[in-house]
């Protein structure tokens, strides 16, 4: 059976597209999928070393696209997950040195040879965001739980919806249960209201997402981390398991919370 | 809003937050901000007001949404039959 190309975009930028691609891949990955991400942030490089693989390019995807390389010579293997496979963006080119129509024949390729293609997408609406929508069987928005963020994902979601790439899935990153809780930040309920799409999970926000992301190492891979929890729960969602949401804190935060209100203090 | 943030009138910011979004959202994804739509609301009154006798003051025109499709909604009150002789 061919793979399936998952893009993974957002409106606005620094949301978390390229730390979900790298950990819904890796947690993909554990689940015994062959899996590739293909980073189409031309210009803007960031996959490799959120994977920790950036001492291993030699080629990129614009050298395949453009016949300096084979395919497979471009693929870098992860060590930790040998199911896990990385094609790096260029550096020192622009979104123009790649067409849509090139990203579609890369994953018909890629298609026989791997369960799930996920691709990086970059911020925005132009050329960068057509390449990486070009290709998709299905697509997942990244949002955070912000004004600015929300705008964006709307105006994202509809033009997806023009690239009859639809329906997009929403994901939820860095949300604060904290502050969900004082009624500071816009609940998953509100931003599902706002929308009106599906979504596909929530991430809070977790110090360990920085952590892992100093070493190189997919925080997915983190048995400890809610964060990580939260991609692995979304990985398992995309091969159609039904999971429900992490409840917003753990059960020690909420006992914390208990104790300090009945002045027992923690 | 709690007890006390009723006291000092102060709305929750996530609360805050949704409501403006919700306002422009519509108008992002109609493409007509708030100042067409009044001038849209002009010209609809002139134009029926040409065929029938309406209440230009209680006209209402909004947006509506299912999902993700909107619908633009007028509610045109007709003038009662005793007051539209002049
Ligand atoms: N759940 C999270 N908790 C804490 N920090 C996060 C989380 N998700 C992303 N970040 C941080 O936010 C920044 C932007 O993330 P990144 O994945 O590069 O966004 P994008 O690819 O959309 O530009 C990074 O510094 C990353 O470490
Ligand atoms: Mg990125």
């Amino acid at each position: 059976m061919p793979g399936t190309v998952l893009t993974i975009t957002s409106g606005k930028g620094g949301v978390g597209k390229t730390t979900a691609t790298a950990n819904i891949a890796a947690a993909l990955a554990q689940l015994g999928k062959k899996v590739v991400c293909v980073d189409a942030d031309i210009g803007l490089r960031n996959l490799d070393l959120i994977l920790g693989l950036e001492n291993r390019i030699v080629y990129d995807l614009v050298d395949v696209v453009e016949g300096r390389c084979r395919l497979r010579q471009a693929m870098i293997r992860d060590k930790r997950l040998p199911n896990l496979f990385l094609i790096p963006a260029a550096q020192t080119r622009d979104k123009t040195a790649i067409s849509p129509t090139d990203m579609v024949h890369l994953c018909d390729d890629l298609r026989q040879e791997f369960d799930w293609i996920l691709i990086d997408s970059p911020a925005g609406i132009e050329r960068g965001f057509r390449n990486a929508i070009a290709p998709a069987d299905q697509v997942a928005v990244v949002t955070n739980p912000e004004v600015s963020a929300v705008r964006d994902a709307d105006r994202i979601i509809g033009l997806i919806e023009a690239e009859e790439k639809g329906p997009a899935r929403l994901l939820i990153n860095r949300l604060n249960p904290a502050m969900v809780r004082q009624g500071d930040m816009l609940a998953v309920e509100d931003v599902l209201d706002l929308l009106a799409i599906d979504l596909l999970g929530v991430v809070p926000e977790d110090d360990a997402v920085v952590v892992n992301a100093n070493r190189g190492t997919p925080v997915a891979l983190d048995e400890k981390s809610r964060a990580g929890q939260a991609f692995r729960n979304v990985a398992r969602r995309l091969l159609g398991e039904n999971v429900p949401l992490l409840p917003l804190e753990d059960e020690s935060g909420l006992l914390q919370r208990l104790s300090r209100l009945f002045g027992r203090g923690d | 809003m709690g007890w006390f943030d009723r006291l000092t009138g102060r709305e929750k910011s996530a609360q805050k937050a949704k409501d403006r979004l919700r306002l422009v959202l519509i108008h992002d994804r109609a493409d007509l901000t708030p100042g067409q739509l009044d001038a849209l609301k002009d010209e609809l009154i002139a134009v029926i007001s040409r065929y029938i006798a309406i209440e230009p003051q209680s006209v209402e025109i909004q947006f509506s949404q299912h999902g993700r499709e909107q619908f633009l909604v007028a509610n045109i009150p007709l003038r009662p039959p005793a007051r539209r002789r002049r």
